[in-house]
């Protein structure tokens, strides 16, 4: 069973204490949906858990070792010079996915054809958080790490998102998220957790 | 002994272990350059070539020596600051930095002043002089990528990893200027066999290096206690130890 | 492997994209040894004595101006942490990317060196070890800057740190290239600086990426 387990963490920048003595953890087919005031500390903990950034105090600790983690951060990861085909094509081949996975990964966004061929500067952020979010289709991994996926995207795109979550939580993944959308209704095993200043 | 290790690398520790050192070095410091300065100055006799000239060595011998074994003192705290991310090596960096810029400063116009009498030019393209140069250039530059950083602990590892490339990059300066061209009189006191120095002029010599030796650990070991104080000033250690200077 | 490719196949695909990016450094190294040549009396065969330093240190001076944009758009659109987190080595992925800023805006200066050389009258024996010798150092700016690029890379005033730091630590690079061109001018053998020259190259392609990698996760921590 996938296990994800953060004990007693903290994190500092500069003088500035982001999370104190932190800890949870997240079971099988469980979606940490993570609450609280801006500069709260969210985003840092996300960072902290995929691993760019190093705890000052504390560890995460997962379950398998080699637990498989997909990262949309609030920044999309888009080159806005090539198309979001190539952009996810581009990360298919880091990650050793095939390169057909990343056209059938943005139609299964509801990209129109026309959108994925065009230079992502000229998408509207909806377009290109659905692109972002695309990578969750194009490779199947145990942990999504989201930091406000939701942004940008229509009722469309929402309802698109909340049947991944669905599924992947339905798959026993899990799922560690931000937004300060409410989640979507009807979903099974989500946890509110609030982060206090 | 690792726990040993610990308890030193902690700052409030370290910081006391400073405290207690550091008046004993900065006055070993003093009475070591008095002497050396004063008997080199004053007594020792004239060199028979470069006449009184010669004095500006035991100003510009001790900060060219302590400015290269300063830089690799740095490198060597990086190399920890980026394996083990120790804290007290950070700050050792960050504050070998400004002490080992200064030195590398004072070589160098020294070794001008006294380049103009003995070469007839303030500046030659000799490898010394020349490597010495680009030394302050990799001191002001991690100066610089320490300026520019907000976050303390990343520009202190972003400073380390400058200093380990420097590092790296020193010796080979040093050759390929070596290589290219020079003017330099030889080493005179670590010249192998017999010294080429006379014992009046070698004594004083050496008070001034150790001297100096001993001036720039007070420096950098006052700098650190600076710096642990400041990346501390929210913990309970350093707020007593502030209350506790300013009642006094 | 794949993402060796990956990596190399988009810089050369961006590059193709934002050809006047990568258009400017050839241009600014044919512009800055044409006022050279303009600055001196015309057809000074002083010129020629001089051509190796100056060659070498416009060629330095153009890759610097596509040093800074190397990782920062990576980092401001959030592709890097990609790169980061993914199956790759951030290592492996960080040498490939130096290589192709070599391939883009190292190679092309090795081939426009011979005609400018040319132009400032040196001999033809030199022309050889002035191309051979930028062949072997041009990598090593690409990879000390490729370096100092990702320590920067976060940093507000980056572009105004980023020179300042790179052409110290370069020093033996010109030291040594231009050295080897001087060699053959004073009918010298030019075989000792050029041997330097691959040594200093094999020291950077085997340290600067580790050294890079750790650069770059420092800018996200």
């Amino acid at each position: 069973m996938p296990l994800l387990q953060v004990e007693s963490l903290s994190v500092t920048r500069g003088d500035r204490t982001l999370i104190a003595d932190l800890s949870l953890r997240v079971c099988a087919g469980e979606l940490l949906h993570l609450r609280g005031a801006n500069g709260a500390g969210k985003t840092s903990l996300l960072e902290l858990l995929a691993g760019l950034r190093q705890p000052s105090r504390g560890r995460v600790a997962v379950e398998p070792e080699d637990l498989t983690v997909h990262w949309v951060g609030h920044r999309n990861g888009l080159n806005p010079h090539l198309s979001a085909a190539e952009n996810l094509e581009f990360w298919c081949g880091l990650n050793g996915c095939p390169r057909s996975a990343a056209r059938r990964a943005l139609t299964a966004m509801r990209l129109p054809a026309g959108a994925q061929r065009r230079p992502t500067r000229t998408l509207s952020a909806g377009q290109k958080r659905r692109a972002a979010l695309a990578r969750l289709h194009a490779d199947t991994r145990d942990l999504w790490l989201l930091d406000e996926p939701l942004d940008g995207l229509d009722r469309d795109g929402i309802a698109l998102f909340s049947g991944m979550l669905a599924a992947h939580l339905g798959a026993g993944g899990m799922v560690v998220m931000t937004s300060h959308q409410a989640l979507p209704e009807g979903l099974a095993g989500v946890r509110e957790w609030e982060l206090a200043r | 002994m690792w726990t040993w290790f610990h308890r030193l690398a902690s700052p409030p520790s370290f910081y006391r272990l400073a405290e207690r050192l550091a008046p004993w070095l900065g006055l070993g410091a003093v009475v070591l350059l008095a002497f050396g300065w004063f008997y080199g100055l004053v007594y020792a006799p004239a060199d028979y070539q470069q006449k009184d000239a010669f004095r500006i060595i035991y100003v510009h011998v001790p900060a060219a020596a302590v400015s290269l074994s300063l830089y690799s003192a740095m490198a060597i705290a990086g190399v920890i600051v980026v394996i083990w991310r120790i804290k007290l090596a950070e700050c050792v960096v960050v504050s070998i930095a400004p002490v080992g810029a200064s030195m590398t400063a004072i070589a160098l116009v020294t070794g001008m002043l006294w380049g103009k009498p003995m070469w007839g030019a303030y500046w030659v393209w000799d490898a010394r002089l020349t490597s010495e140069l680009v030394l302050l250039f990799l001191y002001l530059g991690v100066i610089g990528l320490h300026e520019a950083f907000d976050d303390a602990r990343a520009a202190a590892r972003a400073c380390s990893l400058l200093a380990i490339v420097g590092s790296i990059n020193v010796p080979i300066v040093k050759f390929s200027v070596e290589w290219w061209n020079s003017l330099h009189q030889g080493s005179t006191i670590f010249k192998m066999g017999k010294a080429s120095i006379s014992p009046d002029m070698a004594l004083p010599l050496y008070a001034a290096l150790a001297g100096t030796f001993l001036f720039c650990a007070y420096a950098v070991l006052r700098r650190i206690q600076n710096e642990l104080l400041w990346r501390e000033r929210g913990t309970s250690w350093a707020k007593e130890h502030l209350s506790a200077v300013t009642v006094h | 492997m794949s993402g060796v490719w990956a990596v190399f196949a988009r810089e050369m695909r961006l590059a193709g994209r934002s050809k006047t990016e990568w258009m400017m450094p050839p241009f600014f190294f044919v512009i800055v040894i044409t006022l050279f040549g303009l600055g001196a009396e015309a057809n000074d065969p002083r010129l020629a004595d001089f051509a190796p330093a100056m060659l070498w240190v416009a060629a330095l001076l153009s890759t610097l101006l596509t040093l800074e944009r190397l990782f920062r758009g990576d980092l401001e659109d959030g592709t890097l942490e990609q790169v980061c987190l993914s199956r790759t080595p951030l290592v492996l992925a960080t040498a490939v990317k130096l290589l192709a800023h070599w391939v883009l805006s190292g190679l092309p200066l090795v081939a426009l060196s011979a005609p400018l050389a040319l132009g400032l009258g040196m001999r033809s024996d030199a022309i050889g070890v002035l191309v051979l010798s930028l062949a072997l150092g041009s990598p090593c700016i690409s990879l000390v800057g490729g370096f100092v690029a990702a320590l920067t890379v976060g940093l507000p005033r980056g572009g105004l740190l980023l020179p300042v730091l790179v052409l110290p630590l370069i020093t033996p690079v010109v030291v040594f290239g231009a050295g080897a061109v001087r060699s053959v001018q004073d009918g010298l053998d030019p075989q000792a600086p050029l041997y330097f020259l691959s040594a200093i190259l094999a020291l950077c392609v085997t340290l600067v990426p580790w050294a890079a990698t750790a650069a770059i996760r420092n800018a996200f921590d």
